[in-house]
């Protein structure tokens, strides 16, 4: 029965962590910026799907597909605002390139931080779930929203992996994070690339925004937390490697779960992040990663 | 230096009180404590107090003059900004805190600054028991607000009248955040409720940033109590709306204090539906001749139900004033001498503070016909009180997914 339940609630966890750090490699990936405004763009979801759906009374549909049109405009702002300008700057020299825009996303998440908290307080809100109710998976009472999330999240990295795999457009995305100098030798214009990378970005944190939001609960506090766990994902499973973060995910979700359960919900985090500084100092590229 | 009592005419004059309570902007990393609402209540109830008393012609003629500044919820920033206050504005008293790390770090300061310190939102029991080891050096100190063993009691003696003579409950799991108030809170829940009639099955407590409780609650369903007993403060959202979500068949009681604030109500989807939390005061609930017309006027001001540490932080204030009054002075120790002949009834009951004598030394006197504290519950989307039964405006009632045990019927 344990079994079962641990089974259960780690499935559902781990999906989400997945769907949840996603983004952020993927984004790497192609595009190779670290982008430290990540929580902040997941939290602007999940706000946005909260004050439609539920402070302005629009509904969970209206206030999710707010929440995930949320999750692009700001995705689009974070490409548009910060990580371009610093790209294009001729007064950043090449090799402190990357430095800028990971400290230009770092503020730039801050300041999205900090306007949330002015605008909706740091109160934790939940957002409205989709489907409600409970179902009984071999005599454990799961909410129905767990199997939802699961679902969701795993359709999410299917349409993504067909995406790239079997569309002209996910070949290039493919390219761009494989060589991106011999795309442009061929034609292809690296800006639009990276345009879509990022709109597929925002529609994957957007969904993982409105999801974490139903399940977890967000508020702009936690932020800085988001981003250090989808970070902490990324790295484990290795740099820019989606398959890598989906199994990371779930050595994390699991890993969690089972100290929940089995030790103390109190300690929850701790063997997680053991393993990370673990996985940081035998294997840094991480379990999938490319260098 | 006060120079409050310098000035003859009149204002502008030097800021009275100060708050460092505020807790508007925090990292998560820094510290663990998220939840706004206690510190903004703690500002808008001293607002309201001192606009209250200056429309009323002020202390003696002269109107109080209030400074709010926001301790990031830290204990080193609420130590300088205390140290500023007393030393650059020469304050009267400084009013305010909800935490209890924060409030216990200040402290020594009110002591070695023989600086009168209103604590209106925190509640270790180590907050009196500090003032009770050297009450000379340390009597600048005052906790208005309820030691977590007077919380403890509040929810047994609810527990008895509520949760066990009217809904035949036996069994009872508690479920706390690990903080510093929640430790002296589980010591006393532990000792007090077999005695209400709950047997205590199992304690859990869990780290304030945990997000996911489903395996808190399976190990509580596990054990099969009729009631989840809380201490939660720090945290409140995520527990309830999974408790709703997950339809956990166990009625949820004790103190979930962010299910105070009417603003409970959207931020968890309505999943609050059926919490009963102790609270200082109830909405619509007439504790004293003040409560009501308090509640309105904050309601029309900030457009929320007062959290628990606005009823106490306004009541404090007027306290505070009442004290400078008679005292007729501004230097500390004749305001601590008046505090301690405080006999008040303001929004929450009739307020006096414990002497030396008591290891709560100048807390609150707690019990019937002081303060008790009220158990509010939501019903249908707004707070409802269940509990002191002499008060109720409803009886209780409970989410359908929760399993009340049979009531005894032979009787």
């Amino acid at each position: 029965m344990l079994a079962v339940q641990i089974l259960i609630d780690g499935f559902a966890i781990s999906a989400l962590y997945a769907l949840g750090a996603l983004g952020f490699t993927l984004i790497f990936g192609v595009s190779g910026v670290l982008n430290l405004a990540h929580g902040a763009i997941l939290v602007t979801s999940a706000m946005v799907a909260w004050y439609v759906g539920t402070d302005s009374g629009g509904g969970a549909f209206t206030g999710a597909a707010a929440g995930v049109a949320a999750g692009v405009v700001t995705a689009f702002v974070t490409y548009g605002l910060v990580v371009r300008p610093i790209q294009r700057s001729k007064a950043i020299p090449g090799v402190e390139r990357e430095l800028f825009v990971l400290t230009g996303t770092l503020l730039w998440g801050v300041m999205i931080q900090i306007l949330l908290a002015d605008v909706f307080t740091t109160t934790p809100i939940t957002v409205e779930q989709l489907v409600s109710g409970t179902i009984d998976i071999f005599g454990v009472r799961t909410a129905a929203n767990e199997v939802f999330i699961a679902v969701v999240s795993w359709a999410v990295l299917g349409l993504l992996w067909l995406l790239v795999n079997r569309t002209p457009a996910g070949r290039r995305l493919l390219a761009a994070s494989i060589n991106p100098r011999a795309l442009t030798l061929v034609g292809v214009e690296l800006d639009h690339v990276h345009l879509l990378a990022w709109g597929i970005y925002g529609v994957i944190a957007g969904i993982a925004g409105v999801l974490l939001g139903s399940f977890l609960g967000t508020s702009s506090a936690y932020i800085p937390a988001l981003t250090g766990t989808a970070f902490a994902i990324v790295v484990l499973g290795g740099l820019g490697s989606v398959s890598g973060t989906v199994i990371a995910a779930y050595v994390v979700g699991y890993l969690e779960t089972l100290t929940a359960y089995l030790v103390s919900p109190s300690w929850r985090a701790v063997p997680a992040l053991i393993l990370l500084l673990a996985v940081l100092y035998f294997r840094p590229q991480g379990i999938l990663g490319r260098r | 230096m006060r120079l409050f009592l310098l000035c003859s005419r009149a204002p502008p004059l030097p800021p009275l009180l100060r708050l460092p309570a505020l807790t508007l902007h925090r990292s998560w990393s820094a510290s663990p404590h998220r939840w706004r609402p206690f510190g903004a209540a703690i500002a808008n109830g001293a607002k309201l107090a001192v606009a209250d008393i200056n429309a009323k012609g002020g202390v003696d003629g002269r109107p109080l003059q209030l400074v709010i500044e926001d301790d990031q919820a830290s204990s080193a920033s609420a130590v300088s900004s205390f140290q500023r206050m007393v030393k650059q504005d020469h304050v009267v008293a400084v009013v305010g805190n909800w935490i209890s790390e924060v409030a216990l770090a200040l402290e020594p300061w009110a002591t070695r600054l023989h600086e009168p310190y209103l604590i209106t939102g925190a509640a270790s029991n180590d907050i009196s028991a500090y003032v009770h080891k050297d009450y000379a050096e340390r009597k600048y100190t005052f906790h208005a607000y309820f030691p977590s063993a007077f919380l403890a009691a509040g929810v047994c003696a609810a527990s008895h009248d509520v949760l066990s003579t009217e809904l035949n409950m036996k069994t009872a799991v508690i479920i706390s955040e690990d903080a510093a108030w929640t430790k002296p809170l589980d010591t006393s829940l532990n000792q007090c409720l077999p005695d209400s009639g709950l047997q205590v099955l199992k304690e859990i407590r869990f780290a304030p940033d945990t997000t996911d409780f489903t395996p808190i609650f399976q190990q509580a369903e596990s054990l099969n109590p009729d009631v989840i007993i809380s201490g939660w403060a720090h945290v409140g959202v995520q527990p309830t709306v999974q408790w709703a979500n997950q339809k956990v068949p166990l009625a949820l009681a004790g103190i979930n204090a962010q299910a105070g604030s009417s603003a409970f109500w959207k931020a968890t989807n309505g999943a609050t539906e059926g919490v009963a939390t102790l609270n200082v005061a109830a909405p619509d609930v007439a504790t004293t001749p003040l409560t009501i017309p308090f509640t309105n006027e904050y309601i029309k001001a900030y457009g929320v139900t007062p959290a628990y540490s606005a009823y106490t932080t306004y009541d404090a204030i007027y306290v505070l004033a009442a004290a400078i009054e008679r005292a007729n002075s501004t230097a500390p120790d004749a305001v601590v001498s008046a505090l301690e002949k405080t006999d008040y009834v303001g929004t929450q009951g009739r307020l006096q503070f414990l002497g030396p004598d008591s290891q709560f030394t100048h807390a609150l006197r707690f019990g019937p016909g002081f303060v008790t504290g009220v158990v509010i519950q939501w019903q249908n989307g707004v707070q409802k009180c269940i509990w002191p039964l002499n008060l109720a405006n409803a009886k209780p009632e409970f989410p359908g997914f929760v399993k009340l045990p049979k009531l005894a019927s032979a009787n």
